[in-house]
């Protein structure tokens, strides 16, 4: 396991160091950034003392080299707006939008572990076509507009939930049910193709021969099995719901880390742009790192 | 029921094959599957009528889309109260056609979606025959790079870029090809790497011929079938993604109409008018459900073996 997880670690150096080198690019795509620091009517003195006190006169691996240095001590220089180191702004939202990213998961889990089973054991019945029905849809439907029509039942119509902001759970629930949702259309399609492919193997065969009960077979047998192919793929889809999250946020007023990044660039701010977009990655890598780990717990055949 | 198809033709003779293979063009054969796929067939037609509406926007709107009408502010669809046949589906805060202002949305929408869609095909598929083809080296390289694009999530990556260009249509198409190449890249990548080791290419390559010319003729038209999929679906997925930015206001310059900068407005105004957000999204479903059923099918016909 040690061993497993510094190979792991290890690997993530490339991904790292290419991760840094994009950011970097990115804030390039229009040459000299100066531009994004000065006012529209500055002097060229002032635009050259600005370039100066950046470092954007040097050469561009200088330039690199220097931010990659930053980057290793967390530091990606000061917010032009708040005027305060960037880095510590964005984990500042980090809790709120892991708040928000774990109850879309427990949302998504929820609905998609009992919905997807059913249609599995099921095939065909009218449980199944309407859950394989709502899926198609829920991948058409774009993820904040769904979160619009909850506004609009709920708050709106129904008058049970508040329309946006914070303060008790029950500003969570939209939000939640609005990123859960999204991704529980694309879990339940897996968990019930999984779970097809599992019951059709000998092991199923001779515990159902046994006279075993097919929902003590289901949980005894089938569905470990099932949830090791869900999980890997479910690994690849935590960058959506952070990417989702951004959207939601920004409907819901929820004061996370997308938000922040998205009013960052409204306003230019690139420190908090780059620090944003770091973070991400680096929760991105970490869960699913997590998630690798968790094999070992579902199927003891796995050693690392 | 692709699969159907195959074991009953592997029964025949070769002989009977071969006298059958010329009566149907390959055109006809896809035609005569869409026939048998009322899904697909639901696809085609929602399809087409988003190209008419995007082609023939400025004929079919009954209203100018951005003229303001401050006397109609807020009219509901016309079964509603106070709603007329005039303004069918409504008018926004600013007096506003909703029905002309989707009609013109739609142009942007398909626009952008095919753009990017072709320019990250481009970029994508050229990368993954380079990775696959080369291999070694230039594969680890490449596949680290597509790795690190993976690492952040699309809308973030998007939201950066599009930070550092600023709005515009230009920059649009540049954030969307920027963050869309690597499922290409991916996908050639895989294919390439189980074409390459076949036989022909070995002969192609025992005869001397030179390796861009290989990768040309006999590699790429063996990827050809799963990049015309993906491309189907990926203007799927960039429709939802143009939206999802000209909704955060990062799209196309405010004044164009797009069906994201509706639903903003529609999002500002959602405890008086229902409407103003209900139709834009219901626009964005429908064409976005209309993509993938084609894709579907185009898949089910070009490439049986790439199901989910």
């Amino acid at each position: 396991m040690g061993h497993y997880l510094l190979r792991r670690l290890l690997q993530m150096i490339p991904v790292l160091i290419g991760l840094t080198i994009i950011i970097f690019g990115v804030t390039r795509l229009r040459g000299d950034p100066t531009y994004q620091f000065v006012q529209a009517d500055a002097s060229q003195e002032e635009i050259d003392a600005v370039r100066r006190a950046y470092g954007f006169d040097r050469p561009l691996l200088e330039q690199y080299l220097v931010f990659a240095a930053g980057v290793l001590r967390g530091d990606f220089g000061e917010s032009f707006r708040f005027r305060q180191p960037a880095m510590p702004l964005v984990l500042e939202r980090v809790p709120a939008t892991l708040t928000l990213t774990l109850s879309a998961l427990l949302v998504a889990w929820l609905i998609a572990l009992p919905t997807g089973l059913i249609s599995a054991l099921r095939q065909n019945s009218a449980i199944d076509l309407t859950a394989t029905g709502i899926s198609v849809i829920g991948r058409a439907m774009p993820n904040y507009w769904m979160g619009i029509m909850f506004i609009l039942l709920f708050s709106v119509q129904l008058g049970w939930l508040p329309v946006s902001g914070t303060g008790d759970w029950r500003n969570l629930v939209i939000p939640s049910l609005t990123l859960g949702l999204g991704l529980a259309t694309t879990l339940t399609r897996l968990i019930r193709s999984s779970m097809l492919e599992v019951i059709r193997q000998e092991y199923i065969t001779t515990a159902r021969a046994k006279g075993l009960g097919e929902w003590a077979l289901v949980f005894r047998h089938a569905l470990r099995n099932c949830l090791i192919s869900v999980v890997t793929v479910f690994g690849l889809q935590i960058g959506w719901l952070l990417g989702g999250a951004v959207i939601v946020e920004q409907v819901f007023a929820w004061p996370g880390m997308g938000r922040l990044m998205l009013q960052a660039v409204y306003t230019r701010d690139l420190a908090v742009i780059q620090a944003g977009v770091f973070v991400s990655a680096l929760l991105i890598m970490v869960i699913n790192l997590i998630v690798d780990v968790s094999y070992t717990l579902l199927d003891p055949r796995i050693r690392y | 029921m692709a699969q159907t198809t195959t074991t009953t033709t592997a029964l025949k003779s070769p002989e009977s094959l071969i006298r059958e293979r010329p009566r149907v063009g390959r055109f006809a054969l896809a035609m005569r599957r869409l026939r048998r796929s009322p899904v697909g067939l639901i696809g085609a037609v929602i399809v087409v009528a988003v190209v008419i509406a995007a082609i023939f926007a400025p004929a079919l709107a009954p209203h100018n889309p951005t003229r303001l009408q401050l006397g109609r502010r807020f009219l509901p669809p016309v079964w509603m109260e106070g709603g007329s046949w005039a303004y069918w589906l409504g008018t926004d805060q600013l007096g506003r056609d909703i029905w002309s202002r989707i009609l013109y949305g739609s142009q942007i929408s398909v626009f952008v979606g095919v753009a990017s869609s072709i320019f990250s095909g481009i970029i994508g598929v050229l990368i993954g025959l380079v990775a696959g083809f080369y291999g070694k080296l230039v594969d680890s390289f490449l596949s680290r790079v597509v790795d690190t694009f993976l690492a952040i999530p699309f809308i973030v990556l998007a939201l950066a870029v599009a930070g550092v260009l600023g709005p515009g249509l230009l920059n649009l198409i540049i954030v969307l090809t920027v963050t869309g190449w690597v499922t290409y890249a991916r996908v050639v990548r895989g294919e390439v790497l189980a074409v390459k080791e076949r036989d022909y290419i070995m002969a192609a390559r025992v005869i001397g011929q030179q390796n861009w010319k290989i990768a040309l003729s006999h590699i790429l038209p063996n990827v050809a079938a799963s990049v015309i999929v993906l491309t189907t679906l990926n203007v799927a997925t960039t429709i939802i993604a143009e939206s999802s930015l000209s909704f955060l206001g990062l799209g196309v310059d405010s004044r164009t109409v797009t069906w994201g900068s509706m639903l903003a407005d529609g999002r500002e105004h959602i405890a008086t008018s229902w409407w103003m957000a209900t139709f834009p999204g219901l626009a964005i479903t429908i064409t976005v459900l209309g993509i993938i059923f084609v894709g579907d099918w185009l898949r089910d016909v070009l490439d049986p073996k790439m199901k989910e």
